[in-house]
């Protein structure tokens, strides 16, 4: 069943493009029931898969000479992803409302990198899995380059070079992991127990796990970030921050973690207190924390606000990650869940709902036009999506920090001492452009209360309000009732860490 | 030899020579006074028919080829046969492209020459006697150099013909020259004779000058670094149906001489004792290759050379798959089998992408990036041709161009360990990386940077079915890529 989001978001994609011009209400209209589609079939294959392990949906052979196999299937961490890309590709649609500029070409291209997404998250086998991350790279670069603002093409431009030159140091890897192991199945689990030589897991390890850390946003290669998302339109920050960097970590777990876990045993000798590819990753990632939530400090742009709060937040992930304890990955796959829904509602109040109606991102600018007042829908939306953001208990995102650093303690403390700093800096940063932005203390004078009457914004139309409700509800239920996604998380973290089972 | 078996050997030969002749006839006799777009479109057909009739006569052919005492002189069947129809096909490809253009009035002249040059393409797939390899590389070269100057109003079209004719003239002379070293080291122009024969008179410093001669005449014709001079002059002043025949059908027929010369000869040494590697200069030009035709293709502002550019690392990741066919028959096959997929697809992408720069350019002038500005909107099935070869080409998955490379790179890891050949391959996947950035160039300018000039751009019916089908096979094929491969490997079953 689940099968039927990848066929349904490209078949929405070809159907788009080839779609007579010049009628963009049927664009939306068939955009949005492809995402609603999609929405619904992830929902049904979350309820569905619960309880159960792995299970596969499709395995046909597609390249037999080499074994490789159009091998789709899904356990509880690819459900619980999938599910994020469901409702992160029909709020991206809700707030694409307003895009009069080629219309059908916009959401062809939206459907297509959805497509991919659903794919990777869903590909069991090695080659599959990169196709579909592949397949993600293009329209990214045209989401961004076609519909993009601030230097659109150069930032579209570095983010698909950033991409692609990552997936060429996975090809790299993949391709010795296939020779090395010299079985003729690339399925991910036969790799899994192909026992490759320790020495090689060794180097292709980091090879591979960097390749996919770039795209999940790693310091110091995480630079396609933020420009990326402040110049991409709405709906591709949102896709961009919400679903394609995960497929980043999601590779860092799948293949790099899974396929090559000797790769992070300590190498026998240590330098500073570094002694295996696990400290050295976990090092970066602490440092993409404290220095992305530091640089997003002092931005002048609302949306580099965000697009830096991006970067510290899945250096949360990388750091669950490379806890390698049940806790710490579960709380990595749960961050990735809370991060796409929290930073698509981010996006989505300073892109759209703010900016297509004061028409600047500038954070001076937005002080003196009193948004509290004139628009208290965004002010109050972005105070709950900045608790949520701040990891306040009650969000998701609470939850989710708290298992990491809890599994970060266990191995080093000062991991999560480190990581802490970001979080009281994270704090910071959202409490400054809350106050800037929205709830800034200047009295306006009566001339200019009285400008802004006769010049008032658009009203919160009903897609802007379906979008922030939609994204706010889920974050805070899952901060309610963590135990709906962590009852499928947890026990594919435990077959997966445990080796082979996964 | 009997000449019965010479005649049904050569049976595709004699087609495509009956063929050209028959366009020579009707052409020059039959449709003197018709208008010239009727000339256009019944010798194209013709070409086609022939091409078509060599196909059939391929089909006949059974047996491995024709033996003049006890040696193999052109070889059928497996590989060759593989490499023959795609000279085929491709060569029907770019006559149909002819049909929409206007450079020469001598259209019948064009169609023969085409159909004799592909008969040369065929002969040297087949050869396996150095004469006969350079009778049909001769008569390709020459098909080539007068398809070049076709255009014979334009200068550039004289230029870049007198520039390859040059070039290549050198590179022939350097062949034969080589040749005859191997006849005077043997005693035989068989490349299984010169093999036995060498491996048993052991090392000898003449044989390696020798080597060396060949390759650098062989590596002309597939412009590889340092020999690809020719290559961005004669893409760019080549009339567009000319250019896309050298860029594929010669790029086919060169490569599946170099794949037959390779497998005789590439491994005597590790037959017979301590030799150096002979596959050492063809991995010395498949990265310098590779190297500087990704990087000089990042500077290009025409179109055309662009791709000559792009040609050139092409054929750098083909030489490195070449270099490393290994010595024993059924590993050898793999990376055959996987050489022979990248160049046919290869060369199917590079026909269509030229048929694109041919339509725009005769709308707006000039291959230049510039004139691709807006082309989403001035011929919308065009630009998504562009975009699904361009992307083809740089290797983005689900197209054909992503499984070639990938074919190519998993069977040189899988025959050869250890960290020469790893180091390549990630050069080469690092350079495809770097390729991007210059095919999106082009596709920005279609798809992203707005429209100068809106006025829509009219293709030719056939020309834009051909260029449709052409998108649609890269499609199918990188989808289900198996396809392609099953065909290859059936035809090496039957060898």
């Amino acid at each position: 069943m689940l099968a039927w989001t990848i066929y349904l978001s490209f078949a929405g994609a070809l159907l788009l493009a080839l779609l007579p011009k010049g009628r963009p209400a049927l664009a939306r209209w068939l955009a949005f029931a492809v995402a609603v589609a999609g929405l619904a079939l992830a929902v049904a294959g979350f309820v569905t898969g619960m309880g159960q392990g792995r299970v596969v949906i499709v395995d046909v052979p597609w390249v037999p000479s080499m074994g490789i196999h159009f091998l789709l299937a899904a356990d509880g961490i690819s459900r619980v992803l999938v599910l994020l890309t469901g409702l992160a590709a029909v709020a991206g649609v809700l707030f694409s409302w307003n895009i009069e500029l080629r219309t059908h070409e916009f959401f062809a291209f939206f459907l297509a990198l959805i497509g991919g997404v659903y794919g990777v998250f869903l590909s069991f086998d090695l080659f599959l899995l990169f196709v579909f991350y592949e397949i993600a790279i293009v329209p990214k670069y045209f989401l961004i380059a076609i519909w993009g603002s601030t230097r659109r093409e150069y930032a579209a431009m570095k983010l698909a070079l950033f991409s692609f030159a990552g997936s060429a140091m996975v090809l790299i890897g993949l391709l010795a992991a296939y020779a090395t192991a010299g079985s003729h199945s690339t399925g991910l689990i036969a790799l899994g127990h192909a026992n490759l030589p320790v020495s090689f897991q060794m180097w292709c390890f980091p090879l591979v796990f960097t390749g996919f850390a770039i795209l999940a946003g790693m310091w110091p290669f995480h630079t396609w970030a933020p420009t990326g998302h402040v110049a991409a339109p709405t709906a591709a920050s949102m896709l961009l921050a919400g679903v394609v960097m995960k497929l980043g970590a999601y590779g860092c777990l799948r293949v790099g973690i899974a396929l090559f876990p000797r790769g992070l045993d300590p190498w026998g000798f240590s330098f500073v207190g570094i002694g295996s590819w696990r400290d050295v990753f976990a090092v970066l990632a602490v440092v993409g924390i404290v220095y992305g939530a530091l640089v997003a400090l002092v931005q002048t742009d609302f949306k580099f606000v965000i697009g830096y709060s991006s970067v510290s937040h899945m250096g949360f992930v990388l750091l669950g990650l490379m806890t390698l304890n049940q806790i710490g990955v579960t709380g990595a796959v749960l961050q990735m869940f809370s991060h796409g829904i929290i930073a698509g509602l981010l996006f989505a109040i300073v892109g759209r709902i703010v900016y297509e109606r004061t028409h600047t991102r500038q954070l001076a600018e937005l002080e003196t036009m009193h948004l509290s007042k004139r628009l208290p829908f965004a002010a109050w939306a972005f105070v709950i999506a900045g608790m949520a953001s701040m990891g306040l208990p009650g969000f998701s995102g609470f939850v989710a920090e708290l298992q990491v650093l809890v599994g970060a303690w266990m191995v080093k403390p000062w991991w999560t001492a480190a990581a802490g700093v970001g979080i009281v800096v994270g704090v910071a940063y959202t409490w400054r452009v809350l106050q800037k932005a929205f709830f800034s203390d200047t009295l306006p004078s009566a001339h200019v209360l009285e400008q802004e009457h006769a010049h008032a914004f658009a009203p919160i139309t009903w897609p802007e309000a379906t979008g922030v409700v939609l994204l706010g509800g889920v974050s805070l239920a899952v901060g309610l009732y963590p135990k709906i996604l962590l009852d499928a998380i947890e026990p594919a973290v435990k077959a997966l860490l445990a080796g082979g089972g996964q | 030899m009997n000449y019965a078996d010479l005649f049904r050997v050569t049976l595709p030969e004699t087609a495509l020579e009956v063929a050209a002749l028959l366009v020579l006839v009707v052409d020059l006799g039959l449709l003197r006074k018709a208008a010239l777009k009727v000339r256009v479109v019944v010798a194209a057909l013709l070409g086609v028919a022939g091409c078509g009739a060599a196909l059939w006569g391929i089909s006949l052919q059974t047996g491995d080829g024709l033996y003049v005492g006890e040696s193999l002189v052109l070889a059928n069947g497996g590989g060759v046969a593989v490499a023959q129809i795609g000279i085929l096909i491709l060569t029907a490809l770019t006559l149909l492209l002819l049909i929409d253009s206007s450079f020469t009035r001598h259209v019948g002249e064009y169609v023969a020459v085409v159909l004799m040059a592909a008969t040369g393409g065929l002969l040297i797939a087949s050869a396996r006697d150095l004469l006969v390899i350079f009778i049909g590389l001769e008569l390709l070269s020459l098909g080539l150099y007068i398809l070049t100057a076709f255009a014979k109003s334009s200068g550039k079209s004289a230029e870049a013909a007198l520039k390859y004719y040059l070039f290549g003239g050198m590179s022939a002379a350097f062949l034969l020259f080589g040749f005859s070293y191997f006849y005077g080291l043997s005693g035989s122009t068989n490349l299984a004779k010169i093999q036995e024969a060498i491996a048993t008179s052991g090392p000898s410093p003449l044989f390696y000058i020798a080597w060396i001669l060949v390759v650098a005449g062989l590596g002309f014709k597939v412009a590889a670094v340092p020999f690809h001079l020719w290559a961005p002059d004669t893409y760019e002043g080549a009339p567009t149906p000319a250019a896309a025949f050298i860029a594929s059908v010669s790029k086919v027929a060169s490569f599946a001489l170099l794949i037959s010369i390779s497998e005789s000869w590439l491994r005597i040494g590790e037959r017979c004792g301590p030799w150096p590697q002979l596959a050492g200069i063809l991995l010395v030009l498949a990265a310098a290759s590779m190297i500087v035709g990704n990087l000089a293709a990042l500077a290009q502002v025409s179109v055309r050379r662009l791709l000559a550019y792009s040609a050139i690392a092409h054929a750098g990741y083909i030489l490195l798959g070449i270099a490393f066919i290994p010595g024993d028959v059924s590993s050898s096959f793999l990376v055959e089998k996987a050489v022979l997929f990248y160049v046919l697809t290869y060369g199917l992408t590079t026909i269509g992408a030229f048929g694109v720069v041919g339509v725009v350019e005769r709308a707006t002038g000039s291959d230049k990036l510039d004139s691709f500005l807006g082309l989403h909107k001035r011929n919308p099935v065009l630009a998504a041709v562009l975009l699904v070869l361009f992307l083809s080409l740089a290797g983005i998955p689900p197209l054909v161009g992503f499984w070639a490379k990938f074919n190519l790179f998993a069977a040189v890891l899988g025959v050869s360990a250890g960290p020469v050949p790893f180091a390549l391959v990630a050069l080469a996947v690092a350079l495809s990386a770097v390729s991007l950035y210059y095919y999106l160039q082009v596709l920005k300018r279609a798809y992203v940077m707005p429209a100068v000039d809106e006025t829509p751009i009219k293709a030719h019916p056939v020309t834009l079915a051909v260029l449709v089908a052409i998108a649609a096979a890269v499609v199918l094929l990188g989808c289900f890529p198996a396809l392609l491969q099953g065909w290859i490997s059936s035809a090496y079953m039957m060898r």
